[in-house]
């Protein structure tokens, strides 16, 4: 079995914090630029304009996007024929705590819910383990703000409800959002599943690159009709009005209960962040 | 895109009443800091009538906790803070002479009713634009709150601060009115 190093894992992982924090996607990049094409507002062409102002001045400096670094959310790809030396998890942990200390990145962790206090290195971490065929450790970090979580929702719905009743949820949740989450967003919607299951779906939704559609042709139209209806409310880029609310629509789909149809929408920010590296 | 105005701060009567919601308008001089922390003791030693720390009457108050600065920068990214949370104890920092607040967000119907009343302006900037708005600020100084650390009162020096106009002295509300205007049934 193929083995791989504690400390491979704590320096990729703290590599990866800073990358996703300081470098924004060329997807992103490249979607904001096309907003701007579309754009009728003024205001919404000069928010659209500082935003890629900002990515660059953080690509060329290396500092944060946003002073917001986010919950460190890490998708764990653990080949079923490799060993990591030590405990992994902890790795990941002492690779956060690395990554937002050595990186300049805002602390925003609290230890306990409701008596805590911040933990001072952006730790733990959320951590989504899967084991896959194979013998390489694959790590995505994808550090998520806390105003745009804050507008995400679960809502089990009926099976009468189907697809419509998706689309009519999925809309209701981004108009209440407004200007809250930092438009244009990037909405995940996980449909089926369970309780727990369908609110990781909507989160992993979010790691897709712009513009990539689902391989169900199926789903793939949802997503841009959903695309299309947001852009149509008007809420633009910051809530201040304008073509550009969302930036994309993913959507995750998994085997449901006969009784159940659970559906998840979770908000991202326009600082679609999220870095992979594999070992 | 038309020219940006403009402005000084501390504002002067004259410059708010003439700023319309929409208005890109970049901001040069002093300004506060204050999030939640700092509203709520602000707020308490109002409601029992004990004098502040700070001066805000005349003053604009930036909701920001910003990010930790790296060697050779005076402040890390320092983007807003979303504005409706600071809305409980708005009414009563504008009753004390608050004129100007720059956040993210929309306000609540009461922080709308007491900007009228007491002609203040809220100016949205452009949340994880950080990196961005750091560049436009030039000097920083604790001013009250030291213990608070991020949250801690702050004295900004600003040139070119790049805010919109979202709630004017007038009533105006940008969120309102701009989310009408694009939206297509």
């Amino acid at each position: 079995m193929r083995e791989v190093d504690y400390n491979q894992v704590v320096e990729t992982v703290s590599r990866l914090c800073m990358e996703a924090n300081y470098f924004l996607g060329g997807d992103v990049v490249k979607a904001f630029n096309d907003a701007l094409k579309k754009e009728e507002s003024e205001t919404a062409k000069n928010i659209l304009n500082q935003l890629l102002q900002n990515a660059e001045i953080s690509r060329t400096e290396k500092i944060p996007i946003c002073q917001d670094c986010g919950f460190a959310v890490v998708f764990l790809e653990l080949g079923e024929d490799v060993h990591v030396k030590g405990n992994i998890i902890k790795a990941i942990n002492e690779g956060v705590s690395k990554g937002y200390t050595e990186g300049f990145l805002r602390k925003s962790i609290v230890s306990d819910p409701v008596k805590g206090k911040n933990t001072g290195d952006n730790t733990p971490a959320i951590v989504h383990t899967m084991i896959v065929p194979g013998d390489t450790v694959k790590i995505t970090v994808a550090p998520k703000g806390g105003g745009s979580e804050n507008m995400s929702e679960v809502k089990m719905m009926k099976p009468a409800d189907g697809i419509e009743g998706v689309k009519n949820f999925v809309i209701d949740r981004v108009q209440r959002s407004s200007s809250n989450p930092c438009p244009p967003t990037v909405i995940g919607v996980g449909i089926g599943g369970t309780f727990e299951y369908v609110a990781f779906l909507a989160k992993k939704a979010l790691l897709r690159d712009i513009g990539q559609r689902h391989p169900d042709p199926f789903y793939a139209d949802v997503e841009r009709e959903l695309l299309q209806r947001i852009n149509n409310l008007g809420i633009g880029p910051m809530g201040l009005g304008g073509r550009t609310t969302s930036l994309d629509v993913f959507i995750e789909v998994h085997p449901r209960h006969i009784a159940s149809f659970p559906v998840a929408v979770n908000t991202n920010c326009h600082a679609a962040r999220h870095k992979t590296a594999v070992i | 895109m038309a020219e940006p105005k403009r402005i000084t701060a501390p504002l002067s009567d004259d410059d708010i009443m003439k700023l319309k919601i929409g208005d890109s308008v970049l901001i040069t001089g002093k300004i506060l800091t204050g999030r939640d922390a700092a509203h709520k003791r602000l707020f308490e030693l109002a409601q029992k009538g004990e004098a502040l720390p700070v001066d805000i009457k005349g003053q604009i108050i930036y909701y920001v906790g910003p990010a930790p600065a790296k060697q050779g920068y005076i402040i890390g990214p320092a983007g807003p803070t979303t504005s409706g949370r600071m809305d409980p104890y708005t009414p009563k920092m504008l009753e004390l002479g608050l004129k100007g607040m720059i956040g993210k967000g929309v306000r609540s119907k009461e922080v709308r009713d007491a900007m009228k009343k007491h002609k203040a302006v809220y100016l949205a900037a452009t949340g994880g634009a950080a990196a961005l708005i750091a560049k436009n600020i030039k000097a920083v100084k604790i001013v009250a709150y030291e213990d608070l650390g991020p949250e801690a009162i702050r004295e900004l020096e600003v040139e070119d601060f790049p805010v919109i106009v979202a709630n004017d002295a007038h009533g105006g509300d940008l969120y309102e009115e701009g989310q009408k205007k694009y939206r297509k049934e």
